[in-house]
């Protein structure tokens, strides 16, 4: 019993901690690019990259501050998140955008690995400070903290005051661009995108700019992916360029896919269920290491991180066969083509 | 695109260009004043002193430290012949020599066991590393730029060449199937470590000649495209899969593949025995060692041999009209369902001796090589134009070359940069790629 406690509150901490909110609201933005609009794009972690710098830039200026300097700070640090997510966007789909759909995919991801490559640079060095990162950009965001209050799960410690005041402006994001996602695909805007995903041409005969929309389509889910990255680094009080892997983008693939592209709750759920499942089958290998039950000459502790990505891959394979439309979704609706 | 925003792109891309040797050159100053700064203060990382043959400190010498491929660090020796490089923290690093940068008439002594030399690091390490010179020249140094774009072209060639043998599966895969297979990777992958396997025993002694082990590794590539195929991709089109779903699902493949080697083969990088320690020879005016010199030659000889195989046979004829016009061939009685299975026989056996050269190259035998090479693999496709085999080898060769060729004029660090540049320029510009004519937009 004791175990089981200890397994779930581990499986728990990954699923609604900051993990979980940072790939919902990863998941968010990627849903209404590939989700509404069809969009197939590998370069969200792109998007992230950005958003993280941001913060961790723009905080460099609020050293020391306080009160509603640093929360203006914090502000002007999301907006510009989103600002640069806009111009990456820009760069981005320019190129891309009329490209078929398996093109998108492998130029994006190329486009976010320069990024990545030109951000660990000595050319932006001084900006970035290379591949040794930013660190110290977050007492202030952490000084703001009203309520320092720890959560715990039957008497095991779950967050710490610190990783409950992070975890709660995550899920709040999550909540809020829910919210805008959900207001704008009921719109007429929206039903253009969803348009633009079951037949592009069909929207161009009805005089619709294809390309613009598309363009719209992933400036407002690159913004939302930047401000998973403001997260993400706040909570890591780190950035650095190694972080933001295109393994990244395929994990919050697999998390919207598992959840539903092209719903609602799809993006939010879907990466809390992967990380759960996830973070709960590894503590259960762990469990079963050091209680003996799995021999040490099939499966060393240091198979374990391999052994998730393995899991990862097979969850990707089974759910796209079996269930593309993942747990939310509705079938009629999903309909993935390359064209 | 509109033209306004083609503009745009275009100056971006001609501010950047502009914009990176000045950088560059700014950032060698950097590193050579950092270098002073800490010498006596690495906390992780690498120091040393590099005197010339006659004993004297030689200044403005440039050490390079990689890790997985990748600078993370540079130094300049100050004017004591002194150098330091910190790196990020704990882990595996390759301390680099860059030969150009040497005094004149100074050399390193016993190149192949000097110039780049792996270490693990603990956090706090200061590692010395020494690199004694003796008098001599050696590669591109004190010597024209032309002779060092020879040699930095035949590294292009090199690393292109294979590029090139393991994206002709991936583009004719997507000629006859329209998948584009993000696991094309792991068979690379599956390819070197399979061969390590055959090749070096349990108890690290030579078990059989790496040209026997490579050749078992080929089949097995084969094999294993074909169970993709037959396991997989074929229920898959039967089940009416869409494309965009089936690329997904190779992205899961790939994780699943590529951690399940990890698992079965660790995660620490081996190598080769056979044909490790090279003298390099001299060609002209280009030092080589046999065994690149062997790489090259033999890819471009197994090239050849599938442009035969594709020109001469019946079943390679087939393979063309297949990936020319599915419903055509299929129409004028090919067996199109055997004919994608031999595609991915053909793909599956090229990628796996792909493998192996790369291990060879590089002197890396690791679960994720294939994932590394898989970015530049796209890039030789696309760039060659995607569905054909002449259009990956003219690609793969391309990029190879082109990366290489930059680092004559920026620094090492954008190598990638360019490939990738590459891809996208040849998207703008003419998008059917090189070679191509698929109607490649939507």
């Amino acid at each position: 019993m004791e175990t089981v406690l200890d397994i779930m509150t581990e499986a728990l901490r990954a699923g609604v901690g900051v993990n979980g909110a940072v790939f919902a609201l990863a998941a968010i933005g990627l849903n209404v690019q590939f989700g509404y609009t069809g969009l197939l794009q590998f370069g969200h972690v792109a998007f992230l990259l950005l958003g993280s710098y941001a913060v961790a830039l723009t905080m460099g200026f609020f050293v020391g501050a306080s009160g509603l300097v640093a929360i203006a700070g914090l502000l002007l640090s999301a907006v510009i998140a989103i600002l640069l997510a806009c111009v990456m966007a820009l760069i981005m789909g320019g190129p891309t955008l009329k490209l078929r759909t398996d093109y998108l995919a492998i130029v994006t991801i190329a486009i976010a690995e320069i990024l990545r490559l030109l951000t660990r640079s000595s050319l932006l060095e001084p900006l970035t400070n290379g591949v040794r990162g930013i660190q110290q950009f977050t007492d202030e965001f952490y000084a703001l903290d009203p309520f320092e209050m720890a959560v715990s799960f039957f008497g095991r410690s779950l967050f710490t005051p610190r990783a409950t005041w992070i975890i709660l402006i995550g899920w709040v994001l999550v909540l809020l661009s829910s919210l805008v996602v959900w207001r704008l695909m009921s719109s007429p805007w929206g039903r253009v995108l969803k348009s633009i995903r079951e037949d592009e041409d069909a929207a161009r005969a009805l005089g619709k700019n294809v390309f613009a929309y598309k363009l719209q389509a992933l400036a407002l889910g690159g913004g939302i992916a930047a401000l998973a990255g403001v997260i993400r680094a706040l909570d890591q009080s780190n950035v650095n360029p190694d972080g933001f892997l295109p393994i990244f983008t395929f994990v919050t693939y697999a998390g919207l896919i598992i959840g539903g592209a092209g719903t609602i709750l799809g993006p939010i759920l879907g990466p809390v269920i992967y990380w759960s499942l996830l973070q709960g089958f590894d503590a259960v290998l762990r469990e079963g290491l050091d209680a003996g039950w799995i021999p040490e000459t099939l499966l060393s502790s240091s198979d374990l991180s391999a052994i998730r990505f393995v899991l990862t891959g097979l969850i990707l394979v089974l759910v796209m066969v079996f269930r593309p439309q993942g747990v939310f979704g509705n079938r009629e609706e999903m309909v993935l083509d390359a064209n | 695109m509109p033209a306004p925003l083609r503009v745009l792109l275009s100056l971006v891309l001609a501010a950047a260009a502009l914009a990176l040797p000045t950088a560059a050159l700014a950032s060698s100053l950097d590193g050579l004043v950092l270098a002073q700064d800490e010498q006596d203060g690495v906390t992780t990382g690498f120091t040393g002193r590099i005197n010339n043959a006659a004993g004297d400190p030689a200044p403005g010498v440039r050490i390079v430290v990689e890790q997985d491929g990748e600078v993370v660090a540079e130094a300049l020796t100050d004017n004591g012949g002194e150098w330091a490089a910190e790196v990020p923290g704990a882990g595996t690093y390759d301390v680099v020599l860059d030969l150009t940068t040497l005094p004149a008439d100074n050399t390193l002594r016993d190149l192949e066991s000097f110039e780049r030399r792996s270490f693990e690091l603990e956090e706090g390490d200061a590692q010395g590393v020494l690199f004694p010179l003796e008098s001599g020249t050696s590669v591109g140094q004190d010597r024209g730029l032309f002779v060092r774009f020879l040699q930095f072209g035949v590294e292009g060639l090199k690393i292109g060449s294979i590029i090139a043998i393991t994206s002709v599966g991936l583009s004719l895969i997507f000629g006859v199937t329209g998948l584009v297979n993000f696991a094309h990777g792991e068979l690379v992958a599956i390819g070197a470590l399979v061969a390590y396997a055959f090749h070096v025993a349990g108890d690290g002694t030579r078990a059989m000649p790496l040209v026997f082990a490579a050749l078992i590794a080929t089949v097995i590539g084969a094999g294993s495209g074909v169970a993709l195929e037959r396991g997989i991709f074929q229920p898959l089109r039967k089940r009416r899969t869409s494309l965009v779903a089936m690329l997904v699902i190779t992205i899961g493949l790939s994780f699943l593949l590529r951690y399940g080697l990890q698992v079965v083969a660790g995660s620490a990088p081996v190598k080769y025995i056979d044909y490790a320690v090279q003298d390099r020879m001299q060609i002209g005016p280009i030092s080589i060692t046999p065994r690149d010199l062997g790489i090259i030659l033999a890819a471009l000889v197994v090239l050849g041999l599938v442009g035969l195989l594709l020109e001469k046979t019946r079943l390679g004829t087939a393979m063309r009209a297949v990936a020319d016009n599915r419903d055509l061939a299929e129409s004028s009685g090919i067996d199109v369902k055997k004919v994608i299975v031999a595609v991915w026989a053909l793909g599956g056996a090229l990628a796996a001796l792909g493998g192996v050269f790369q291990g060879l190259a590089t002197g890396l035998v690791q679960f994720d090589m294939g994932f590394a090479l898989l970015l530049l693999m796209f890039a030789g496709v696309i760039v060659g134009g995607i569905g054909t085999a002449y259009g990956a080898m003219v690609g793969g060769l391309l990029v190879g070359l082109a990366s290489e060729v930059s680092v004559l004029i920026f620094p090492v660090e954008f190598k990638l940069v360019f490939a990738f540049l590459l891809l996208i320029v040849v998207l703008l510009r003419k998008p059917t790629g090189l070679l191509g004519t698929t109607e490649r937009f939507g």
